[in-house]
């Protein structure tokens, strides 16, 4: 009992840390802007910052909680995103006070996205490896492609949804479009700000930490370590399969209400929404430490700002962000450079020097 | 343990990009004093559409070095900056904050429409002047900070309808597009819209998308089957290009139509010519048409080693707009000690009286709503070059 | 559409499934390349779409800027693509092998980052119109209703060819029996005296060598050529490869022409927008069918 009390001693210690990190950067930012030492492109980078922390730290719930490969994840944040855009808009005379407006959208964005969650959820998890992966792509896939070209309206007879044109809606003249095909919908109220999108980090993290030092988060790991010895044990492994999944999918929805209400702008593209967006997330994730949530906000940040900081190289940018990131990759994944840091880790090194005592049980 | 190095790699990587930042902010003190204006624009340089953002940069790099070298903007020497955007809102907004960085006066951008919409929220807020050489979507000018070089979409595909119509090319049109593309659905809606007023009847619309465009055997197919006397192209040229060879290889011949999207399309490295005989296109641009002043510019273009393929339209357009925003800047009299926010209110107005012969129009003016007054030619490929018609 | 005669409808039918079949051949060829690296390798290699790419443009810029016969820049390409494979493997792979296979799959996407970026410096921002190297008369059928390119001819005879010689090569070659075995058990076929990391290098070259084939073949049918032409195929010659079961040789056949009829017959009968939509539908009812693909092997969990 004495070593479990101690492992979760540790567990909110380190979780400590985590959100002191986050708390920290955001004083920091904001001292900054008050000081009027924050540069613009910085400034107009906090948000996406946080967005992109939350996607990785919930994609990482599927990833290293769960066990199981996603690459639908933009798919989950382009429903947030549209559900909460749609919300937003339609309530925009309504409800004038922003302070009310954003967390319902957040809430609606984040509802929508955990719905579709367990909706796909129920026959991707049956999947397993590789196939997993595959459908959670396609299904990724099928909601861009959708989103990104049907047309909706809505006049006083009711709502109409076309996936040819704007006219085939045939809408009555007092008709509103809403959603204007590929051209999505072109003012969403900016209600984003960096206060709110490091409260919602800070409740990404907190939800994700508490849930895996749960008994539900638990449950969830050992079916990731063995499913057949916690089936064995009595665990229903759909239902918690599925509970990490919709959680998941409701951050990554809450994301993506970040991404439209801080843009003001929202279509549905390869860029933002396709797989790409998705693997760009796993490489956070992958980056970040499997499982290590800390991990996977540092590195969403600095995957996210590098590209934009690397700009002084013009066209030659993105080529070398390719190359950062076999070097990052290979650096911190292949075996020997693991050997390399064991070798010079400055924890042994000062463990070294102050006990004196043989280097620790390498596991 | 892994877990300790991987803390001290996060922590160097992290205070590289702590410093990286402070770098970025020391750097735009300076420079307020020389004698210049500076122009940022920003564009697809990398990515799918990486050609019309460097076609964009080489049209206005091309004015910029003529203007500086005739004595620049009412003294000042112009300041050219172009950053890539990949085609996506929200990098484009990166892009703009990075050029408020650099000290941008005023915005030529952006190339594409989606990034543009996004864009413009910020001018608007800012208060700084844009003007977009081919951002074509409706609301992209809703602000009245912005204007337009090019056609609006919907502009596009009423001309082209009324057009197909008044000249009776056909009764019977189909039309493939890109309903991924907010350029192509958006001259779709419209040319619908106005083809029912005309009379045209659609007897097919196709569409591809982004992640679908090597395979139009279908979409062909079923205009084909249709009877379709003629076939709207709202597409891009390099497209058309591969729409125009597999229509050839099932043996499909029919008359071609496209938008300003098509020009280019000769100069496609490996396109044989010959297939596209006969298309028609309503452009204000066409690289081979014979007036003086593409003539000129095709010249300059090309003199100044810019890849050949890269000139189409929307370095035309760009190399206006660095023309355009010369002649409203004389207009208003901007000076160097103007703000950014000063020079836009001074645009403002100016915009609206002045008219401005260039590559893509004579005689163009601007309405306060940002939208452009010019006409658009309509050319047709004859023995492997354009050739006017009425 | 109502006009039209039955007889018509059919013709129309059968000239579509021709279409279908033939770029679910090209997308054949790319998941043999596939699924061979994954059943060697165990990894997947997103960055094999892009070798595609290079392909193309390897056989284009020799046909068209130094006049090179169309056939002897295939074999160039082919050498080409084949050292491009194996460096891409010696330089970004090797060194990750014993990584989580999610590591190698992040370096594969930042190597087809590269490509593509690299593609878009060497050969320029504006796409190029391939110009095809299959040149016979096509075949008329029906009175000249049915047309079949000579392309798409070339394309289901090759990719035939292409998989009967790799299943031969796989089964009854020492080389070909040692991908087997390491695919099977990687230790074992180390202790067992077969060089594990000369077979997955010989894997790659194969693997890369059919790449070249594929980009001149899709690019024959399908003009366009850009930088990115090789990522949007390569996705789906991998969802080809799941569907038929991935590692499996046959499966990645049966897979690809799978998905290139869907494909066809569903942009157009069903929708022209929705296509990309319609294959990934018919995967996920497949794959929740027969959860390891079309051909997939079964695997038995131990305890």
């Amino acid at each position: 009992m004495k070593t479990k009390s101690r492992r979760l001693g540790k567990n909110t210690k380190n979780d400590l840390i985590t959100y002191g990190i986050v708390i920290a950067a955001f004083v920091v930012a904001e001292v900054m802007q008050a000081t009027g030492s924050m540069s613009s492109l910085l400034r107009g980078l906090l948000v996406p910052l946080c967005m992109y922390s939350i996607l990785a730290v919930s994609l990482n719930l599927t990833v290293g909680v769960l066990g199981e490969l996603s690459l639908g994840h933009a798919g989950f944040m382009c429903i947030g995103a549209y559900a909460s855009s749609i919300f937003s808009v339609c309530t925009r005379e309504t409800i004038t006070e922003v302070w009310i407006r954003f967390p319902l959208a957040i809430l609606v964005g984040g509802i929508f996205a955990a719905i579709f969650g367990f909706l796909i959820g129920i026959p991707v998890l049956r999947l397993k490896g590789d196939y997993l992966a595959i459908v959670t792509l396609a299904f990724g896939e099928i909601i861009k492609n959708i989103l990104g070209s049907v047309y909706v309206g809505y006049d006083a007879n009711g709502v109409y949804v076309s996936l040819e044109s704007e006219s085939s809606l045939a809408m009555g003249a007092d008709g509103t479009l809403l959603i204007n095909g590929p051209l999505g919908l072109s003012d969403v109220p900016l209600d984003a700000n960096f206060i709110i999108a490091t409260v919602l980090l800070l409740l990404t993290l907190f939800v994700v930490l508490n849930f895996m030092n749960s008994r539900s988060g638990r449950a969830v790991m050992s079916i990731r370590d063995n499913r057949i010895a916690a089936e064995s044990v009595g665990i229903n492994i759909t239902k918690y399969k599925l509970i990490a999944f919709t959680l998941s999918a409701f951050f990554a929805g809450i994301a993506g209400v970040l991404y439209s209400h801080n843009l003001g702008y929202l279509a549905a593209k390869s860029s933002n929404f396709g797989y790409n967006q998705s693997i760009m997330i796993l490489v956070f994730v992958v980056l970040g430490g499997i499982g290590k949530m800390r991990g996977s906000v540092i590195a969403a940040c600095i995957l996210t700002a590098l590209p934009e900081l690397l700009r002084e190289l013009n066209d030659y940018r993105m080529l070398i962000y390719a190359i950062a990131l076999i070097i990052m990759m290979i650096a911190t994944a292949s075996p020997k450079a693991n050997a390399f840091w064991e070798a010079h880790s400055l924890k042994k090194f000062i463990s070294a020097k102050k006990e004196n005592k043989p280097a620790k049980e390498v596991q | 343990m892994k877990k300790s190095m991987k803390k001290i790699l996060a922590v160097v990587l992290a205070l590289t990009v702590v410093l990286a930042c402070f770098a970025a902010c020391g750097k735009n003190d300076g420079g307020e004093t020389d004698n210049v204006i500076k122009i940022g624009s920003i564009g697809p340089l990398t990515g799918d559409n990486a050609v019309y953002g460097t076609a964009v940069r080489n049209g206005a790099e091309l004015a910029v070095k003529e203007i500086n070298a005739a004595g620049g903007i009412n003294g000042m020497q112009i300041e050219f900056k172009m950053e890539d955007d990949v085609c996506d809102a929200e990098k484009s907004v990166n892009a703009y904050n990075n050029l408020i960085d650099w000290g941008m006066d005023i915005l030529v951008g952006t190339v594409t429409t989606g990034a543009c919409l996004a864009v413009a929220k910020k001018t608007a807020a800012d208060n700084i002047f844009q003007l977009t050489p081919s951002a074509s979507g409706d609301d992209v000018v809703s602000s009245d900070n912005c204007f337009q070089v090019c056609f609006t979409n919907s502009n596009q595909g009423s001309a082209s309808a009324d057009y197909i119509a008044d000249n009776a090319l056909a009764k019977k049109v189909a039309v493939i597009y890109d309903s991924s593309s907010d350029y192509s659905a958006g001259i779709y809606n419209s040319f619908k819209a106005e083809a029912a007023v005309k009379g045209l009847e659609i007897v097919a619309a196709e569409a591809f998308t982004a992640d679908s465009k090597t395979d139009f055997t279908s979409q062909l197919s079923k205009a084909k089957n249709a009877g379709a006397e003629l076939v709207f192209l709202p597409i891009y040229a390099a497209e058309a290009a591969s729409i125009l060879k597999q229509a050839n290889d099932m043996g499909f011949k029919t008359q071609f139509f496209g938008c300003d999207g098509l020009d280019g399309m000769l100069d496609i490295d490996g396109f044989d010519g010959k297939l596209a005989e006969g298309t028609m296109l309503l452009t204000p641009f066409a690289k081979n048409a014979s007036d003086d002043t593409t003539k000129k510019f095709v010249a300059a273009y090309e003199a100044a080693g810019y890849a050949d393929d890269e000139l189409n339209q929307f370095a035309a357009d760009a190399y206006d707009a660095i023309y355009i925003i010369k002649a409203a800047a004389e207009k208003a009299g901007v000076t160097k000690e103007m703000s950014a926010s000063e020079i836009c209110d001074a645009l403002k107005g100016a915009m609206t009286q002045i008219s401005v012969d260039g590559v893509t129009g004579s005689a163009m003016s601007w309405k306060a709503t940002g939208e452009v007054n010019k006409g658009p030619k309509a050319v047709k490929i004859v023995n492997g070059a354009y050739s006017a018609m009425e | 559409m109502l006009s039209l005669c039955l007889g018509c409808r059919k013709l129309t039918f059968i000239s579509n499934l021709i279409s279908g079949i033939s770029l679910g051949g090209i997308y054949a060829v790319i998941a043999l390349g596939y699924t061979m690296v994954y059943g060697i390798a165990k990894m997947l290699n997103f960055a094999h779409g892009d070798v595609i790419m290079v392909g193309s443009y390897v056989v284009f810029m020799l046909t068209t800027k130094a006049g090179v016969n169309p056939y002897l820049a295939l074999v160039i390409s082919m050498v080409a693509c084949t050292l491009l494979g194996m460096t891409i493997e010696r330089f970004a792979y090797k060194p990750l092998r014993g990584a989580s296979p999610l590591a190698v799959l992040i370096t594969a996407i930042g190597v087809s980052y590269f490509l593509q970026n690299a593609a878009m410096h060497l050969f320029g921002t504006q796409a190029k119109n391939f110009t095809s190297i299959i040149n016979f008369e096509p075949i008329s059928l029906a009175g000249g209703q049915i047309v079949i390119s000579d392309e798409t001819v070339v394309t289901i005879a090759v990719s035939v060819v292409i998989m009967i010689a790799l299943t031969l090569f796989v089964n009854k070659t020492k080389p070909g029996r040692a991908m087997l075995a390491v695919s099977e058990d990687r230790g074992a076929a180390q202790l067992m005296g077969i060089n594990v990391n000369g077979t997955i290098a010989l894997t790659f070259a194969i693997g890369s060598a059919l790449a070249a084939v594929a980009g001149v073949l899709l690019c024959s049918t399908y003009p366009l050529l850009s930088s990115t032409t090789g990522a949007m195929p390569g996705i789906k010659a991998f969802v080809a490869a799941v569907l038929g079961g991935i590692g499996s040789i046959p499966g990645a056949m049966i897979g690809g022409l799978v998905i290139g009829v869907i494909e066809i017959l569903g942009r157009s009968y069903i929708s022209s927008q929705m296509a990309d939509a319609i294959v990934f539908a018919v995967l996920i009812v497949v794959l929740l069918v027969k959860p390891t693909g079309i051909l997939g092997k079964k695997y038995v969990e131990k305890v």
